[in-house]
């Protein structure tokens, strides 16, 4: 359960604690969402959204550090693919 | 439970209180009957050929072979972004006659009305149906209407009957698509069913996803003149998406068709709008978009013949077909590796989970 | 490109982690995901495929359609139903049986069920159709809870006579105390659902990891995320350490999120609650605080639901409870694929789309595991 999908903060409409509503961005298409539970949110921030209202913010920092080291695997990669084909030739 | 609010919410034009609307009279076959048909019908579809009440239309052909198809079409919203029903059923006609290799030229249309629907509404669809029709060089020679009592129609029917003339060469069909073969989309997949599904249950995406109702004929035709006799088959890709559409030809030919998911185009509307409502867009309706089977030495002057076609500039070789595998259709995700790809089953429901 | 969902889809990162985790694994681990969005990912990634042989992996009760109580779904039907009552439920569930058909063949036979993405637009319906009674079938993990919660906040303070809750939330945790408590338990480590963590952080798992020594990771649901939990928990077991770890950091804070908590806490309070194939679980469930009760649909209505499970005849065919604890697979519960079939099942591990028979049966059929 829980499909939550991650979209950038566009334009606040309403900060209201209860009614806030801000315009979202997911791939192509954007929507109203319901703030209340990520009220200091601000435009360029991404957000998890949840059957329509945006449960937490995401970490960009948090994601870039997991990338980053992600990529360092893939980085060892392509340096164990020239590897492995300098051994084949 | 009152199912004719629908329509009413969703038509471009307003609707007043006092508006005129169908009675349970205009069916009954007398004079306001007649003045519907003669006042509101006829105008948009007469030609020179037929102007009358006759009860059949004659038309000329020279001697060839015809291709007849029938549909009904129900739609709801009636109107949605990037079409309604009368265009709807227009395209969906021509677009059978064209994937199976007719050149479309006569089609009846039957009306079914529920009592109550605005005449103004009833005016603007048939004013789009007409506007397809002439966009695809076809006549609507006959017709019929009935009107039913509240509640017995989703606020109109329409069933149309096409027919069209056969051309050589003839696509042969799903039963000679042979192992080896490749599987080309015309365009990006999913947008006519996330039209639909948004703008009935106001989802308020910004923008409304738009349909790609529309006619095929221009597509259809670039692939028959670049690689006319090496086409095994096409169709639209229609309720159930690519998928069903798959599924049917493995079904006929006995293969596996392997998709590759990286390669099918979807657009980013789509795209988000599927994430959204955990929707995979191979299962989702299209009303523009062609699934073309071929020899494999010409799938590249197929799907380079398509991208000319305006509209169709994402067109792209999906996949290919398989000896008889684990699944009818699989398709390649994250690994690399073929799952199966099930059938479509029941209406596309967005999931919370 | 959609940003934080395709970069955690790359398929050479994806490969490279399969790699890491068949290096690291000397024994077959038994993992569960508790999430039914989990379970949906890994299935349609063929991530168990990958994985064959070197780690187990079992679905668990993470699929809040699954779990609603059949009980629940009698009273939306019967509710539905009403003269004047609108039941507005999310689209998963529309599908799921209950004693006497699902909401849409309810629907179908005339009852005034509407779809919505959001219970917010619930509250909209209910504002703009004044004539409606509106409920609105509030299921899902503590996930959704916040947005059932804001729903009923905002009906609150529209002073919306019209709008109501039938409430059937359930609870992760719970949920795993039982799974651990059983005597044929197999689990040996834990996905901890993602999107809940972003809710209720994930302290809450340190008592729990320690009382029965098994790491609790708190994992993702693109295949990237996915695999990085795995490799945590296999890494962990293969070190035989049992200690709760975030590898989903950029959606769950250790504490969560304070200010979906509050709203939470606002409207509801922990509630014992029945779960389809695991009788009550205590705590399972949450109700609606005293101050909020108008909203509840049984006062409004002035109707009961029976706490037993309901179960029909055909309902007691489905071994859900044990196909939801793992102790049973999909494919070896003797009704799969012949009487129970996404298109006739017989009961919500069949019918919802990350159900574990449903995705077993999509990805899996005519193949063994």
């Amino acid at each position: 359960m829980c499909l939550g999908v991650p979209g950038k903060v566009v334009e606040w409409i309403d900060r209201d604690p209860v009614f806030g509503r801000a315009l979202v961005e997911f791939g192509g298409i954007r929507r109203e969402c319901h703030m209340a539970c990520v009220p200091d949110a601000e435009v360029g921030n991404y957000v998890i959204v949840h059957a329509g209202i945006a449960i937490t913010r995401v970490n960009e920092q948090d994601a870039e550090r997991t990338l980053q080291d992600l990529a360092a695997i893939a980085e060892g990669l392509s340096a164990r693919d020239e590897f492995n084909s300098a051994g084949t030739v | 439970m009152n199912t004719s609010i629908q329509w009413d919410r969703n038509c471009p034009i307003p609707i007043a209180a006092d508006a005129q609307r169908i009675s349970l009279a205009h069916g009954e076959g007398a004079r306001l009957s007649r003045r519907l048909i003669s006042e509101i019908i006829l105008p948009r579809f007469a030609t020179a050929a037929n102007r009358g009440f006759a009860d059949a239309a004659t038309v000329t052909t020279i001697g060839c072979r015809l291709a007849i198809c029938t549909d009904s079409h129900t739609v709801s919203p009636m109107f949605f972004p990037g079409g309604d029903l009368g265009s709807l059923s227009v395209y969906g006609t021509v677009n059978d006659l064209a994937v199976a290799g007719a050149c479309p030229r006569w089609l009846t249309m039957s009306l079914i009305i529920e009592e109550g629907l605005p005449i103004a509404v009833l005016e603007r669809i048939l004013d789009s149906a007409a506007h397809a029709a002439r966009e695809c060089n076809v006549t609507i020679v006959a017709g019929d209407t009935k009107v039913v009592p509240r509640g017995a129609a989703d606020g109109l029917f329409i069933n149309t009957s096409g027919v069209g003339e056969m051309m050589d060469p003839v696509p042969p069909g799903p039963q000679s698509i042979q192992v080896g073969d490749k599987i080309l989309i015309s365009g990006p997949i999913g947008r006519h069913g996330i039209a639909v599904l948004s703008a009935r249950e106001s989802f308020a995406f910004d923008p409304a996803p738009l349909s790609d109702s529309g006619s095929v004929i221009h597509a259809v035709a670039s692939l028959r003149n670049s690689v006319g006799e090496q086409l095994r088959t096409i169709r639209d890709a229609t309720r159930g998406g690519v998928s069903a559409v798959l599924h049917e030809w493995a079904t006929e030919c006995g293969h596996t068709f392997e998709v590759t998911e990286a390669r099918v185009p979807v657009t980013d509307e789509v795209r988000g709008a599927c994430e959204l409502l955990g929707l995979d867009p191979l299962y989702v309706a299209n009303e523009g978009t062609i699934v073309v089977a071929v020899d494999p030495r010409f799938a590249e002057i197929a799907a380079t013949a398509l991208r000319r076609v305006p509209g169709c500039e994402q067109a792209a070789i999906i996949g290919h077909v398989q000896p008889q595998g684990i699944s009818p259709v699989t398709i390649r995700r994250t690994f690399g590796s073929s799952q199966p790809l099930d059938e479509p089953s029941g209406a596309l429901l967005p999931r919370i989970c | 490109m959609m940003k934080f969902i395709d970069e955690f889809r790359d398929p050479v990162l994806a490969t490279e982690l399969v790699r890491r985790i068949r290096a690291t694994a000397k024994q077959p681990w038994v993992l569960m995901e508790v999430c039914g969005g989990q379970t949906h990912s890994l299935l349609r990634h063929g991530i168990d495929v990958e994985l064959q042989d070197a780690v187990e992996l079992i679905h668990g009760p993470g699929c809040p359609v699954c779990v609603t109580d059949i009980s629940a779904i009698d009273l939306a039907q019967q509710l539905a139903s009403l003269p004047g009552v609108m039941l507005a439920s999310f689209g998963d569930m529309l599908r799921v049986p209950g004693s006497q058909g699902s909401l849409l063949t309810a629907r179908a036979a005339g009852a005034n069920v509407m779809m919505v993405y959001s219970p917010v637009d619930a509250v909209r319906h209910a504002q703009s159709h004044p004539e409606l009674q509106v409920v609105f079938f509030a299921v899902g993990f503590e996930t959704t809870a916040p947005a059932t919660a804001l729903a009923v906040l905002q009906a609150h303070q529209l002073g919306l006579e019209n709008f109501s809750v039938l409430v059937s939330h359930v609870r992760v945790q719970p949920a795993m105390e039982v799974l651990m408590q059983a005597p044929d338990n197999r689990v040996q480590g834990f996905l901890a659902a993602g999107h809940v963590c972003s809710i209720t952080g994930y302290d809450l798992y340190d008592d729990f990891a320690q009382r029965y020594r098994v790491p609790v990771v708190v994992t993702g649901f693109e295949p990237v995320d996915l695999l990085q939990g795995i490799l945590e928990c296999v890494t962990q077991l293969e070190t035989g350490t049992a200690e709760v770890r975030n590898t989903y950091g950029r959606s769950v804070a250790r504490f969560g999120n304070p200010a979906a908590q509050r709203v939470v806490e606002t409207v509801y309070e922990i509630d014992d609650r029945a779960w389809r194939g695991f009788g009550v679980i205590p705590a399972g469930g949450y109700r609606l605080r005293e101050n909020f009760a108008t909203f509840d649909v049984q006062r409004r209505f002035g109707l009961t639901r029976s706490t037993e499970t309901n179960d029909s005849a055909t309902a007691q065919r489905c071994r859900a409870g044990e196909v939801l604890s793992g102790r049973l697979k999909p494919c070896d519960c003797p009704e799969f694929g012949t009487a129970c079939t996404p298109d006739s099942p017989l009961g919500a591990p069949m019918v919802s789309s990350e159900g574990a028979c449903a995705a077993w049966f999509r990805y899996h059929r005519g193949s063994k595991l």
